[in-house]
């Protein structure tokens, strides 16, 4: 331990020299989705600019902050000054920032949106009092975006591993009491209550134990573990060994999904730096605590998110779930004790384990203590991560931190596919465990989707089925045959086909399949279709009676017009379209063949981003009677 | 190729549980799950053909035909759909003349569809190869793909 210590004075040294730095640092956001808007391109570019002037400047790589909407970010921290953060930046801009700062010395105010001071500096806001971050609770993101994940010894001076520390310095049982005492329940979804599980392990004999990080984030429309473990991947690890030491095992396991290939390239070298350190393998810390991690890759199958379908996927077989009992806590990998716990259950450890249980209970609300992360998509202004305490209503997650919707409201999808699409009467519903499944939706694991009156809930409920459908492994009957039946009536009311009684049969279909399936895929699966129906009924009728789909989405039911009095005759939508069903002379309005049309959307989009054209190509609901 | 394959067999133990990371190596090695290594999976692991098939064809990840020389996946996670990651994808079916888990005749793309890659919050996504393009429209995914040959 005292070896560690060492370590960490020089990491605290290290980091101070990062705080009060004597040349400029340019930090840029490179996770999984700052790479995708560009951020490799920015790297190179600005390497490029400081060796062509011939300055000395560190660029350094974090992770994810949370507000995706103004990726990629970069930030720049003079000496003397604090950390100015620039959003959506592009090359230009880049290059205009870079002169500014680097050889000028002073922010570049235009594309500037924060800083990492307490105070506002030549006019620009702090970061954490922006909109989007001001009402977030930071516990499990603290160090997302701020610290380099590739850096052992940023991990280490922001206090890092000092849970584990403290962990091994009590008694396995007493470190379950402490979790007990936070009251944190699990972040898969479920929100079973985490010391529960961890007791019957600990409690069951056995000389080899197991403990899994579930990182199989399969929900689409998701992504809160893959940008914690991109952004702060030590800190994982380390609630993997505060787990692994209560409940006595001595191999612990990532079950990452393939499509990450980053988080599993960082994960790498962490646990390289780890064994470095001495926190890998045999004695850890100078303690008699032996722990090594490895990690296996999954191969795309939601259901094997499941507890025991995950088990049989890393013993080589098909990912199928198995009933229970026996739990995997008593019987689990190749038969032994096994503890599944979830990325973030896993990264809130260390700061529970740093801080006190008293501490954490200072967040969120008796039954429902600390926070929870969310990725907030969907036709929202502010997508992005985020973290809030439990208890925090929808309307604040949606209006306060997401910036609201530009088109009026419809519905929020909370816990992805396995979840419930929530109409507008439920704003202020609470966000914990039991107000949600209250609804008759989830908390699952944390993603959700906002739609506005341009998405058709009927067409979501559906998709969400086929999803469910295509992943459902086959074992129970209810679920293989229930689900894809209930596409197939989905399908036919999309198509404009549906009578009124498939109402009637879809709820009953849904409720079967909810009694009747084995593991968590089938007995959500139908949650998406069962709260619609209970909530937007009247889409459902309007598809089925009237051939209408109000937010044209719906192919079957929806046509494209020219509006001849718009149409500047600009010839873009003509070019721009597939199937030659747009023709006319130049500078006179167009006419739109509907028998050779397809509904690509091609030409409504040219007709909506070139400056030329009129805004002329509508899409419109058509009705079965029109 | 039975060479290329033992020099991937060394890496794992002899043990039923290494099938998965076997076959994501040969996956990685071959561009897909050859008949042939199967055999040789078979062979090493001491489990039957049939197993293996059993096992393989269950996760999305491998395939059993060659792919192209450019990958391209149309993701349509819940934020991709919402805005619009199916029309993406009937363009790229249209455009590419084939479906779901084929290959062009001329070997120039093959054509696959994702549950989600994670970048929801810049949906919708396309990547190809390893690159992902966010906010993707019709028009921009028909400029891109020009420029892969």
């Amino acid at each position: 331990m005292n070896k560690l210590k060492k370590k960490i004075t020089s990491a605290k040294k290290k980091w101070e020299g990062i705080e009060n730095n004597k040349e400029p640092i340019v930090y840029i956001g490179a996770a999984s989705c700052g790479r995708a808007a560009g951020a490799l391109e920015l790297i190179a570019e600005t390497e490029k600019f400081i060796k062509e002037n011939n300055i000395s400047a560190k660029v350094i790589q974090v992770g994810c902050i949370g507000p995706c909407y103004l990726e990629p970010l970069v930030d720049i921290k003079m000496p003397g000054q604090p950390r100015v953060s620039y959003s959506n930046v592009n090359v230009r801009t880049l290059n205009n920032i870079l002169k500014s700062q680097l050889l000028e010395g002073v922010p570049f105010i235009k594309a500037a949106i924060g800083n990492f001071g307490n105070s506002d500096f030549n006019g620009i806001p702090p970061f954490y009092e922006l909109p989007m971050l001001k009402p977030q609770v930071r516990i499990v993101l603290r160090n997302c975006g701020l610290i380099d994940p590739e850096d052992i010894d940023q991990y280490l001076a922001m206090e890092g591993y000092q849970g584990l520390m403290n962990a091994l310095q009590m008694s396995p049982e007493d470190v379950i009491g402490v979790v007990r005492q936070a009251g944190i329940r699990g972040r898969g979804g479920a929100g079973f209550p985490t010391f529960k599980k961890w007791t019957v392990c600990r409690n069951t004999p056995g000389e080899q134990k197991y403990l899994i990080c579930n990182a199989d984030e399969g929900d689409p429309g998701a992504f809160m573990n893959r940008s914690l473990i991109e952004s702060d991947t030590h800190a994982v690890l380390e609630g993997m060994m505060i787990a692994g030491y209560a409940i006595g095992a001595s191999k612990g396991i990532v079950y990452i999904r393939a499509e990450y290939p980053l988080a599993i390239e960082r994960l790498r070298t962490a646990i390289k730096q780890m064994k470095e350190y001495g926190l890998f393998g045999k004695n850890i810390l100078g303690s008699t605590f032996n722990f090594d991690i490895t990690i296996k890759e999954g191969a795309g199958a939601f259901v094997c998110g499941e507890e025991t379908a995950l088990i049989a996927s890393i013993e080589g077989k098909r990912g199928m779930p198995r009933s229970r009992p026996p739990f995997p806590a008593i019987s689990g990998l190749f038969g032994c004790p096994t503890i599944i716990n979830n990325v973030e259950t896993l990264g809130t450890l260390p700061n529970i384990l740093r801080n006190g249980a008293e501490w954490y209970n200072k967040f969120g609300k008796e039954g429902n203590r600390g926070t929870k992360t969310f990725s907030l998509v969907g036709k929202i202004r502010r997508t992005g991560l985020i973290e809030v305490q439990l208890g925090t209503t929808l309307r604040e997650i949606i209006f306060d931190i997401g910036g609201g919707v530009q088109k009026p409201f419809k519905a929020i999808q909370t816990g992805g596919p396995s979840g419930g699409c929530l109409s507008e009467e439920f704003l202020d519903l609470a966000v914990d465990y039991e107000s949600l499944a209250s609804a008759g939706s989830i908390m699952g694991s944390g993603g959700l989707i906002i739609m506005d009156e341009d998405t058709c809930v009927v067409d979501v409920a559906k998709y969400f089925l086929d999803f469910t459908q295509k992943e459902s492994c086959g074992k129970c009957i209810p679920c293989r045959v229930g689900t894809r039946h209930m596409v197939e009536i989905l399908e036919r009311i999309t198509h404009g086909e549906g009578v009124p009684e498939d109402l009637l049969t879809l709820r009953t279909l849904g409720d079967t399949i909810k009694k009747g399936s084995l593991c968590g895929l089938g007995q959500t699966a139908p949650n998406p279709v069962l709260t619609t129906l209970r909530y937007f009924r009247n889409e459902y009728l309007e598809h089925i009676k009237d051939g209408l789909c109000r937010a044209v989405v719906c192919k079957d039911l929806i046509e494209y017009r020219v509006i001849k009095e718009k149409c500047t005759g600009c010839q873009s939508c003509v070019k721009a379209c597939p199937t030659g069903a747009i023709s006319g002379p130049r500078s006179e309005p167009h006419n739109l063949d509907k028998t050779k049309c397809i509904k690509c959307r091609s030409c409504y989009e040219v007709c909506r981003f070139e400056a030329i054209a009129g805004d002329a190509i509508v899409i419109r609901t058509a009705g079965k009677r029109s | 190729m039975p060479e290329v394959i033992e020099v991937i067999f060394e890496k794992y133990q002899r043990k039923p549980d290494q099938l998965i990371p076997i076959l994501q190596n040969v996956q990685r090695e071959f561009g897909y799950i050859t008949p042939e290594s199967v055999k040789h999976i078979s062979r090493y692991l001491r489990i039957s053909e049939n197993q293996i098939f059993g096992v393989s064809s269950f996760y999305a990840q491998f395939r059993f035909t060659a792919p192209g020389r450019h990958s391209v996946k149309a993701c349509l996670g819940t934020a991709c759909h919402v805005r619009g990651g199916a029309t993406l994808l009937e363009m790229l079916e249209r455009e590419l003349g084939i479906s779901c888990g084929e290959t062009t005749p001329d070997r120039r793309f093959d054509l696959e569809r994702v549950a989600c890659l994670g970048c929801c919050a810049l949906s919708p996504v396309v990547q190809i190869d390893a690159d992902i393009y966010s906010r993707m429209t019709v028009n921009k995914l028909s400029e891109l793909l020009k420029q892969y040959e």
